[in-house]
């Protein structure tokens, strides 16, 4: 990606590699542990159920421990940005409101949340009109539950604002 | 020609209204999908496939639901070249390529003939891939009827060594996405002992990750992200496709026809091996460049260059249907999400589909034609409608695409869980990108993980654990050895390297 090399570096290329082989490593370990804990090796009946995921965990932990060195002697991106800070904010914009949202809608159910998403993110970053506000992130969810509730018939979540309306 | 028969006869499946309706439907979808950023093919097939459940339940059903799934793709090879050539900005990874002459043509305002030299090129590649299906799938059907478990896995190994030793991507990292992929599909209860693996006593994990939600994760959700980096607002060029530009393209076309076969065969070649339509279009841009009287002027708009890269992406998109049909085994992430389809509507996919599906398989592969020649007409047609979505700032569109994941990964189970499930693989599908960590392995792993790991145990079963079995004959040698070739492909370049360097 262009956007790498420009701005303050808010992570270092470098320390996300080592971070991600890290983790990697630490979900292969896992997998081995499990397996082992299961049973990794040959019954009377034929291959134990930790048989196969034991090598795949090991494999997992050998290619996360190649990765991680590779970048810790690599020199090559020592200095290169994994992202910079103004390109970390626009992402994190994204990323906060997105779980957030996914969180309202246990509580609120998937329309109401949805359109407080488009909402928000329409008049946060996009600073439109309420109207057009309204109109798109009502709209939308509108739209929506006819495909899925009356078209498709595939029922999403739906919080107390549906059962007032006696739609749930 | 049984196999000509067998085609018209899936003709008569495929053109029912109905069936005619779908394709049209998943076409403008797919195009849609193809030009919305972080939603492409692998995650828009993804996100609709719950809502064929139903639809497959019906007698024939599994035939218009696979061909609405299937439109949607090539709706989406066709919408990538759109926004490539108008905006500078691939909409989807195999239309990198599309944008060094693609963008500069535009800039010159030939916008217009660029479309048309693309979307003609696209529907000559997908056929000559059709026409390669048609008539090569029932010979590795036949084929690979004979296969016993270890040739089947011996195939999947095959498979997977291929991304090894053929993808950009840094070897142990693609090994790395890979084995991760394996692991995911591993989760949950054991299909043989019944035991439960890698749950940790949660209940959500005992049905284990569902591809479906990492595809959407992975491409939806860390795509909009990796998008937004970027920026927020599009700038492109103003597209007018009138039937003078088009025909005037068209009486150009025949002068590149041998790039044009070319890029078909290395699209071919790199669907079915499953190097995928992305690599596919690099390789058959720099071919082009290589041979071409004008290779010295590719970059700055010349139609060659849309020529090559389109006819082999879309080639390669669409024959990575063949190896998905006849052995199980897809050659790209789409063509994975379609298997599962599959899988989830009750078929088996592999040889025996070619003799207890008949109906399917032809009705799909008649479809193949058709749907190319409904998306040529879509696209040529309605570019200004697919340039206008687009326009729409990115502030409306992205949290719009976030709600549609969102939905996507819910209804595959009806499970918050897997909405949670969703983010996290979106993030990480963000740091992967970054960080070179190939994702179509790792797509293709959790799909084919727990039939991979199936084979092999029978395999071993067979042999009371001796994996001598997997060089027990020739065929199964041969392509055990070739996989170890392919595997051991990136060692023997650095090795020559090093050695020239000396």
């Amino acid at each position: 990606m262009s956007t790498g090399g420009e701005g303050r570096a808010a992570f270092r290329q470098t320390s996300a590699e080592l971070v991600v082989a890290a983790l990697f490593f630490l979900l292969g370990a896992i997998v081995v542990y499990d397996s082992w804990r299961l049973g990794a090796g040959w019954s009377e009946d034929g291959p134990q159920a930790g048989y196969f995921p034991f090598y795949i965990g090991l494999l997992v932990c050998a290619a996360s421990a190649v990765n991680f060195g590779q970048a810790l002697l690599g020199k090559r991106d020592r200095e290169k940005a994994f992202v910079a800070v103004e390109a970390l904010k626009l992402v994190l914009s994204v990323l906060v409101p997105a779980v957030i949202y996914v969180g309202l809608i246990g509580w609120l159910g998937i329309y109401v949340a949805s359109s407080v998403f488009i909402a928000f993110f329409m008049r946060w970053l996009g600073k439109y009109a309420w109207w057009k506000v309204a109109a798109v992130s009502i709209g939308n969810s509108v739209v929506f539950f006819l495909i899925f509730e009356y078209w498709f018939k595939v029922p999403l979540p739906k919080g107390p604002l549906e059962a007032l309306l006696g739609l749930g | 020609m049984d196999e000509i028969h067998s085609l018209l006869q899936g003709f008569v499946v495929a053109l029912t209204l109905k069936n005619l309706a779908l394709m049209f439907v998943g076409i403008v979808l797919g195009v849609i999908i193809g030009v919305l950023p972080g939603l492409g093919g692998a995650n828009g097939v993804a996100i609709l496939l719950p809502l064929t459940f139903s639809m497959a339940q019906s007698p024939g059903g599994t035939t218009s639901a696979i061909i609405l799934l299937s439109c949607i793709y090539w709706g989406a090879l066709f919408g990538g070249a759109i926004t490539s050539i108008l905006f500078n900005i691939p909409g989807e990874p195999w239309s990198v390529a599309t944008t060094f002459d693609g963008y500069p043509l535009a800039q010159k305002g030939r916008a217009g003939s660029a479309l048309t030299a693309a979307f003609t090129s696209s529907f000559f590649g997908a056929l000559v891939a059709v026409i390669l299906i048609t008539f090569l799938s029932p010979v590795v059907a036949n084929f690979a009827l004979e296969f016993g478990p270890p040739e089947f896995f011996a195939v999947y190994l095959l498979t997977f060594c291929a991304f090894i030793g053929m993808s950009k991507e840094p070897p142990f990292k693609t090994l790395a996405s890979m084995m991760l992929g394996f692991a995911l599909a591993a989760v949950g209860t054991d299909p043989v002992t019944g035991a439960l693996r890698l749950t940790f006593g949660s209940t959500q994990m005992l049905n284990g990750f569902d591809f479906l939600v990492a595809v959407i994760g992975l491409f939806g959700i860390g795509e909009i992200l990796l998008t937004l980096e970027e920026g927020l607002a599009f700038k492109g060029a103003s597209a007018k496709i009138n039937v003078r530009v088009v025909i005037e393209t068209w009486k150009e076309l025949p002068r590149y026809w041998l790039t044009s076969l070319r890029s078909a065969a290395v699209g071919c070649f790199m669907g079915i091996v499953p190097g995928g339509a992305t690599p596919a279009s690099f390789m058959a841009y720099g071919v082009a460049r290589r041979f071409s009287r004008d290779g010295d002027k590719f970059g700055t708009g010349q139609v060659e260059g849309v020529v090559a890269p389109e006819t082999a992406a879309h080639a390669a998109g669409t024959s990575a249907l063949l190896p998905m049909l006849t052995l199980g085994v897809p050659g790209s992430p789409t063509a994975a999400v379609l298997l599962g389809g599959l899988l989830i509507w009750g078929l088996q996919p592999g040889p025996l589909l070619f003799v207890e599906q008949k109906d399917f398989v032809w009705g799909l592969i008649a479809s193949m034609y058709l749907g190319n020649i409904a998306g040529l007409i879509v696209v040529l047609t309605c570019v200004p409608l697919f340039a206008a979505i687009l326009r729409v700032p990115f502030s409306v569109i992205a949290p719009i695409i976030v709600v549609i994941c969102a939905i996507g990964a819910y209804t595959v189970h009806n499970s918050m869980f897997d909405v949670w499930m969703m983010m996290v693989f979106g993030v990480a599908g963000y740091a992967f990108k970054k960080l070179s960590y190939p994702l179509a392995p790792l797509v293709l792993a959790i799909v084919l993980g727990d039939r991979a790991e199936a084979s092999f145990r029978q395999a071993m079963l067979g042999s009371q654990g001796d994996l001598a079995v997997f060089f027990s004959n020739h065929l199964v040698g041969t392509l055990t050895g070739l996989s170890l070739a392919l595997l051991f492909w990136p060692v023997a370049t650095w090795l020559l390297s090093g050695l020239r360097r000396r």
